[in-house]
């Protein structure tokens, strides 16, 4: 956290997250990139509850909450009220919510913001787990992470689905700007708001979001794990536009981290170094990430 | 001027009038001729507003939602499971105090599917903190309209406006709606207490604990409490300038010497002025104290209308299940410590589009003034179909 | 009050017949409703609609029980279906058939019109649009509705030079059965 601090004015210090917590960082760094002339709408989760506990508010811009699965539709409402005002020139549009928010609960109304081709930028915060009910599987927890809905036993590794591609399910809408980046990197999510921002049509931010609980990690590790995230393959952190690949975060070959060092740090993947078994899960997993070093083009 | 217009479309009309700026919905039968009216208007250029086609009725709920809160006024409607897959957002809305305007038209709950008419959706939501107001024909169901937009844009409480589906939303019948300037008279443009601007950044939904929560929805409890005066204005108004006055929360009908007092809300008032009007011919003092809203819900003026009955029967198209019709429930509240207290009995008819035919008024308002003990019965039931499904089990 | 009863298949425009009803009856400076047996019904189905007609203001919305005048757009629901059941003694029924009335079944007690308004419709109108032609017959043969008035509700739905060609059939039904009720 020493490195690349956002100051914010706009989502301001003194709520309530985590010591660590990777999205406050993102949310942060998304608020200041954006500027005041914004208004946001974010879906329940743990942004919402440790930023605006009544009666206090770390936002300087206009916010509003109102439900789990609404955001895109909330802020489609304020997009097209803001035509209809003649006030949509002042304004920018920002949807925000978790990876259940985003993934599941919220799908159908995100599969509508794109479909109607809304002014909005929507942002994942992706911390791969419902954080903020006590760290359950969404459909953004990756494969053998343990939750508290997918524990490992005698009949489990954990959970047993793989990442669901949103960001292939935006792109296959027509989103016009579809990008992934990380808490990691906070400079990378400055410039990826701010070109989303200049572009008008529905966009997409996926941004990778260390949980210390959620991961069970220690609360000074989260950053650095995230970018060992982008730099095992395990992340991978790209721009498409319309629809196409146009820009890659690449890994330096020196860089290149095996998955191990990403998993061990982390009690989600613990179960997989306490049995002989886990090891072709740990293999399984690094042939997951080399795929998408070969996917994105992450290392040529 | 009076012209032949169908239901919905004539709502759809006075839907315009009201001048929204952000219109969403989506299609459920049978509100389905009133949204796609407001399309056409949309699409003709006169209906000057954002009119968004949503994936869902949960969508079309939060579109407005975001809507009002950017400070549009802004309109929707549904209908049955619609309504209820709206429920989540619908209690937000009023949370909130945002002035959305709905129309609801009114069909029977699943399951059983069925399209027909009752109105066991929006009675279901009557705890909801939306204002209700049901009408009684098409006229008032378009009048209401405006008084709706009225009453919740002063209040920061949203109305829902019902009418019977089909009964009134598929009729054709005369109808004078007012011309755009006379509406723009009586609704002058929205201008919200509060909304979403970087000029002045407010947070909308923020987290409220148990050291506030109570507080917040109590102020929403005394609001709507305190609506009556508004609701009343609303009509008072409505009727200097229209000539027409329909009641402002009640409306009563040869009530004054009636030994027998029927209420009920909606379409099905006007089956029973018909049946009054014969009961009276026959010489039976029955007469009839129409609900206009459930919410809130007008006790005293409920209390003062039916005190001086022998026997009150309430006929409504909902029930709660294991109980009671619900209004019936909640007139029973009115008499709650009163020394006289009519017989009041709960009469459910109509459930999913069965027909009321005005001898069943009738025969029940006969009934009461032979014995007004209190009851509960259901009416117009095949009692041989229920009597074999009970031998089966 | 006149109570009105329309039995069809979806598809064949009983609610719009029953609207064009009421609309001229309004014309005229009665009160007027008219509505359809709500259903679910696909192309094809039994429909029924209603009109209602009266000099004072119309608050009934049950449906119709015990109809005035009774108009049956396809006749093979007359098979299997009691149409004329609740019809009041010396009702007008009016039914769209190119052959004798006679072979309808019809009980007895009612004044019955036939118009062959499929096969006018194709030869007038060039469509099987039968609406505008049984609503012309009704006109005719009941002497309740004004044709200046049903005609100017037919041109304002259906302007256009189809709705002409409807208006010509529809006049042609009401020449037609003038003088033909059984």
């Amino acid at each position: 956290m020493a490195h690349e601090q956002v100051e914010s004015r706009l989502m301001a210090y003194g709520h309530t997250a985590c010591a660590g917590c990777g999205e406050a960082v993102a949310a942060r760094t998304v608020a200041e990139a954006a500027g005041p002339d914004v208004i946001i709408a974010n879906a329940t989760g743990c942004l919402e509850v440790f930023t605006t506990r009544f009666p206090r508010s770390s936002w300087q811009v206009p916010w509003i909450h109102s439900l789990f699965e609404n955001a895109a539709s909330v802020a489609s409402g304020i997009e097209v009220a803001l035509k209809a005002l003649g006030r949509a020139g002042e304004v920018k549009v920002i949807a925000q919510g978790g990876d259940g928010a985003t993934a599941d609960i919220g799908m159908g109304a995100i599969s509508g913001m794109l479909e109607r081709g809304h002014d909005i930028l929507y942002v994942c915060y992706d911390t791969e787990v419902y954080s903020n009910t006590g760290y359950q599987r969404s459909g953004l927890t990756p494969l053998d992470a343990l939750t508290t809905t997918s524990p490992a036993g005698a009949m489990s590794w954990g959970n047993a689905t793989r990442k669901k591609d949103l960001p292939a399910i935006f792109a296959a809408h027509g989103a016009v700007y579809v990008a992934t980046s990380t808490a990691g990197f906070p400079t990378d999510i400055t410039r990826k708001v701010k070109k989303a921002l200049s572009l008008a049509g529905p966009r997409y931010l996926q941004i990778h979001c260390p949980c210390v609980a959620g991961w069970g990690i220690d609360s000074s590790k989260g950053i650095r794990l995230a970018r060992i995230a982008v730099n095992s393959g395990l992340y991978p952190i790209f721009e498409m536009e319309e629809g196409v690949l146009t820009r890659v975060r690449k890994i330096k070959p020196d860089e290149l981290l095996p998955v191990v060092e990403y998993l061990k740090e982390q009690k989600r993947f613990s179960h997989l170094f306490k049995s002989p078994g886990g090891r072709d899960h740990i293999e399984a997993i690094q042939l997951a990430a080399n795929s998408n070093i070969e996917r994105y083009g992450l290392m040529t | 001027m009076r012209e032949m217009m169908e239901g919905s479309s004539a709502v759809a009309e006075s839907v315009a009038l009201c001048r929204p700026k952000v219109v969403c919905a989506y299609p459920i039968t049978p509100q389905t001729h009133i949204v796609e009216r407001l399309a056409r208007l949309h699409a003709e250029g006169r209906l000057d507003a954002g009119y968004v086609l949503a994936e869902s009725e949960f969508t079309a709920a939060s579109v407005v939602l975001g809507a009002s809160a950017t400070g549009a006024r802004a309109y929707t409607a549904s209908s049955s499971q619609g309504l209820l897959l709206m429920t989540e957002v619908i209690f937000n809305i009023a949370g909130m105090r945002l002035p959305v305007v709905m129309t609801v038209a009114n069909r029977a709950v699943s399951a059983p599917i069925n399209i027909w008419n009752d109105q066991q959706d929006s009675m279901s939501l009557r705890d909801c903190g939306w204002i209700q107001m049901y009408a009684e024909d098409v006229q008032e169901a378009c009048d209401m309209h405006l008084q709706a937009f009225r009453i919740a844009e002063s209040l920061n409480i949203p109305v829902m406006v019902c009418m019977d589906g089909y009964i009134l939303t598929h009729a054709t019948e005369p109808v004078d709606l007012p011309s755009a300037g006379e509406a723009d008279s009586y609704l002058p443009p929205f201008e919200p207490r509060f909304h979403l601007t970087p000029t002045d950044p407010m947070t909308l939904g923020a987290m409220a604990g148990p050291d506030a929560y109570m507080e917040v929805r109590m102020l929403l409890h005394r609001s709507m409490q305190q609506a009556a005066g508004t609701i009343r204005q609303a009509a008072v108004d409505f009727h200097e300038m229209f000539g027409r006055y329909a009641g402002a929360q009640l409306d009563t009908y040869h009530a004054d010497d009636a030994e027998v007092l029927l209420v009920s809300m909606g379409s099905l008032l006007g089956t029973m002025k018909d049946a009054v009007d014969e009961l009276r011919e026959e010489g039976h003092p029955v007469g009839i104290v129409k609900v206009r809203t459930i919410r809130p819900f007008p006790r005293s003026e409920l209390h003062d209308a039916l005190h001086r009955a022998r026997a009150v029967g309430v006929v409504e198209k909902d029930i709660s299940l294991g109980l009671e019709g619900i209004l019936c429930s909640e007139i029973r509240s009115a008499f709650c410590g009163a020394a006289e207290t009519p017989g009041i009995s709960s009469f459910v008819a109509g459930l999913g589009g069965r027909d009321i035919r005005k001898e069943q008024i009738k025969e029940i308002a006969l009934g009461l003034l032979s014995d007004n003990t209190c009851r509960v019965e259901v009416t117009g039931l095949d009692h041989e179909v229920l009597w074999r499904a009970h031998e089966e089990e | 009050m006149k109570e009105i009863r329309i039995h069809g298949r979806g598809g064949q425009g009983n609610v719009t017949l029953g609207e064009f009803l009421a609309e001229a009856a309004f014309a005229g400076g009665l009160y007027a409703q008219a509505f359809p047996m709500f259903g679910s019904e696909r192309h094809g189905a039994p429909v029924t609609a209603y009109v209602r007609i009266s000099d004072r203001p119309i608050r009934l919305r049950s449906q119709v029980y015990e109809p005035d005048h009774l108009i049956v757009q396809d006749m093979s629901l007359f098979a299997g279906n009691d149409l004329t059941g609740g019809l009041k003694e010396g009702a007008l029924v009016v039914v769209n058939t190119s052959g004798p009335v006679g072979d309808l079944g019809i009980a007895e007690g009612f004044r019955v019109v036939g118009v062959p308004a499929t096969e006018l419709a194709l030869e007038v109108v060039g469509k099987p649009i039968i609406n505008t032609i049984m609503v012309g017959a009704f006109a005719g043969a009941s002497g309740e509705i004004e044709m200046d008035a049903l005609e100017k509700s037919v041109r304002e739905r259906y302007p256009g030079e189809l709705g002409e060609r409807e208006i010509v059939a529809m006049r042609r039904a009401f020449e037609m059965v003038q003088g033909a009720v059984r």
